[in-house]
């Protein structure tokens, strides 16, 4: 509008000034001010700035440069997205995750050793490898609950224990939070290091997906030291992971990197990460647990039994048997 | 009872800074803090207009919604204030609010920024009115306090009633907006009533 005007404004005061001096010749020194001043017309205007840009920005005389935002009204989209979409999000992820594991678990129950268990084991994870595991998963644990506490922790827990006490397990959730992120993240890199090798997709997912793992029907396809489920849970802790993490920092070394936008775009991928990877954890714990007779020691004590191997993870077993890794007498390769 | 607000007729404002200074004067905050502030736009060019902003003290507050322990309430004058005692700090009011006015005394330290402070309206906090409890205390660098509870004693936001060409008024909703009205009649120009729709859901002779 204010561009339409201008050219406009300008003939009219170029036709006025004509007009002025035509009448009024001598007098021309005094009308190089024009009569009078519109203040209106180049003002800028609140709601044309609003609709222009996602934030009004000036200038202000404090030495704090992050105070020069006056307006971000993008501030009520995140408020929509935190009390709302997020927790739908959170409420479908977990609860479903739940609820289709235990109709999972009804349905299907424990999946046995089906020859048995040999008494013969072998090394699965070393020292080391189970340390870098539970470490992580005792940091994600307290993640978990502490992060979750933010979203939906004033509606569950605030009537059980008053808002006095739910502010203070708050605040120590949030030093917990903050604290325990730097051993999480350390871990997660760790596992990439240690762990990559083994967790390229190949040919040999191909077929373990197609026949359903050995969980869904009564095969046990091929697989080497991690089947394609394994490998789908180590990608969605390093990628899962690693986008929590940095967007985590980002929220909690405000402005360093962002602004307020970036900071509520960091908060919604965390948030829905978050969710996420506590919904496929709950998956990963169950089949480590009670899903499964025998794996669970393969993270416990570290060795495994050879049927155990044997039925889940064959060609990994092979190539163990022929190093001699198996404990006890030989073992003969599976058919 | 009367709905509390701001009103800042930028066609008035001078960035003068003096509802800054006030402000920071009359509650004694820390280095950092700023609860008010004059933010300039156009700066130099044809059209500036300088806006005094803080805590709009807004209907149905986004900070308020969006706190994890449910800190804020809002007082029967329509005043949106916070409990330091349950506040942990997260941050989330400050990504919520439309107009920048949370305020945390450690911004850049990791782990923690502290209790968050904004603008009172002058009207304290949670504790006893007019007690040095509610105003609080500044030792070792702490800021667990609200200053001083002017709404009490009767009086308005200091920012507004020292205001040097009564371009940010403070009081009853209904009255500033009338004063307002008749400023734009009277001068037959306006730039808006800066944040009303945003905090309010309203607009004056725009």
């Amino acid at each position: 509008m204010a561009r339409m005007r201008t050219p406009l404004r300008f003939l009219m005061a170029v036709l006025a000034f004509c007009v002025t001096a035509a009448l009024t010749v001598p007098a021309t020194a005094q009308q190089k001010q024009p009569e009078s001043v519109n203040p209106q017309a180049q003002s800028v205007k609140e709601q044309q700035l609003l609709q222009e840009l996602q934030k009004i920005q000036g200038r202000t005389s404090l030495p704090d440069s992050r105070s020069s935002v006056l307006e971000q009204p993008a501030g009520r989209d995140w408020r929509q997205f935190h009390q709302v979409t997020l927790r739908w999000i959170g409420a479908i992820a977990i609860l479903g995750m739940l609820s289709v594991l235990v109709l999972f678990y009804l349905i299907r129950g424990m999946v046995k050793i089906e020859a048995g268990r040999s008494g013969r084991t072998l090394v699965r994870f070393n020292a080391f490898e189970r340390f870098v595991h539970w470490m992580t998963a005792s940091c994600f644990i307290v993640l978990a609950l502490s992060g979750a506490n933010i979203t939906f922790g004033k509606e569950l827990l605030t009537p059980l224990i008053g808002p006095e006490a739910f502010a203070g397990w708050s605040q120590w959730a949030k030093y917990a939070h903050n604290y325990l992120s730097f051993p999480f993240t350390l871990g997660v890199v760790l596992m990439f290091l240690m762990w990559v090798a083994w967790n390229i997709p190949s040919g040999v997912d191909a077929r373990w997906i197609r026949e359903g793992g050995g969980i869904v029907g009564e095969n046990h396809p091929p697989a080497r030291r991690f089947n394609a489920g394994q490998k789908a849970i180590y990608w969605v802790v390093v990628l899962g992971g690693g986008a929590a993490a940095i967007t985590g920092y980002l929220l909690m070394f405000p402005f360093y990197v962002t602004d307020v936008t970036g900071m509520q775009t960091a908060q919604m991928v965390h948030g829905i990460v978050g969710m996420l990877f506590i919904a496929i954890m709950l998956a990963h714990i169950y089949i480590g647990t009670i899903g499964m007779q025998g794996a669970f020691e393969a993270m416990g004590t570290g060795e495994v039994d050879v049927n155990w191997a044997r039925q889940h993870h064959s060609l990994w077993l092979e190539k163990e048997a022929e190093k001699g890794h198996v404990k006890g007498s030989s073992v003969a390769p599976a058919e | 009872m009367a709905r509390m607000k701001f009103l800042c007729d930028a066609d008035r404002c001078i960035e003068c800074n003096a509802c800054v200074t006030a402000c920071k004067n009359e509650h004694d905050v820390p280095w950092g803090i700023n609860r008010r502030r004059v933010v300039t736009i156009n700066d130099g060019k044809p059209g500036e207009r300088s806006v005094s902003m803080a805590c709009m003290h807004c209907t149905d507050a986004p900070c308020a919604a969006v706190c994890p322990v449910n800190c804020f309430y809002t007082t029967a004058d329509g005043v949106v204030l916070h409990s330091k005692d349950l506040c942990i700090g997260c941050g989330y009011c400050f990504y919520a609010c439309p107009f920048g006015a949370p305020q945390y005394p450690r911004v850049g330290n990791f782990g923690s920024r502290g209790k968050m402070d904004k603008c009172t309206y002058c009207a304290g906090g949670p504790e006893a009115d007019i007690t040095a409890v509610e105003y609080g205390s500044r030792e070792n660098g702490q800021f667990i306090g609200y200053g001083s509870n002017r709404l009490a004693e009767g009086k308005l936001p200091l920012c507004a009633e020292m205001c040097s060409t009564k371009s940010l008024l403070a009081g009853d909703g209904e009255i500033i907006a009338q004063i307002y009205k008749e400023r734009v009649v009277q001068r037959g120009y306006t730039s808006g009533a800066w944040g009303w729709k945003t905090a309010y859901r309203e607009t004056i002779a725009s």
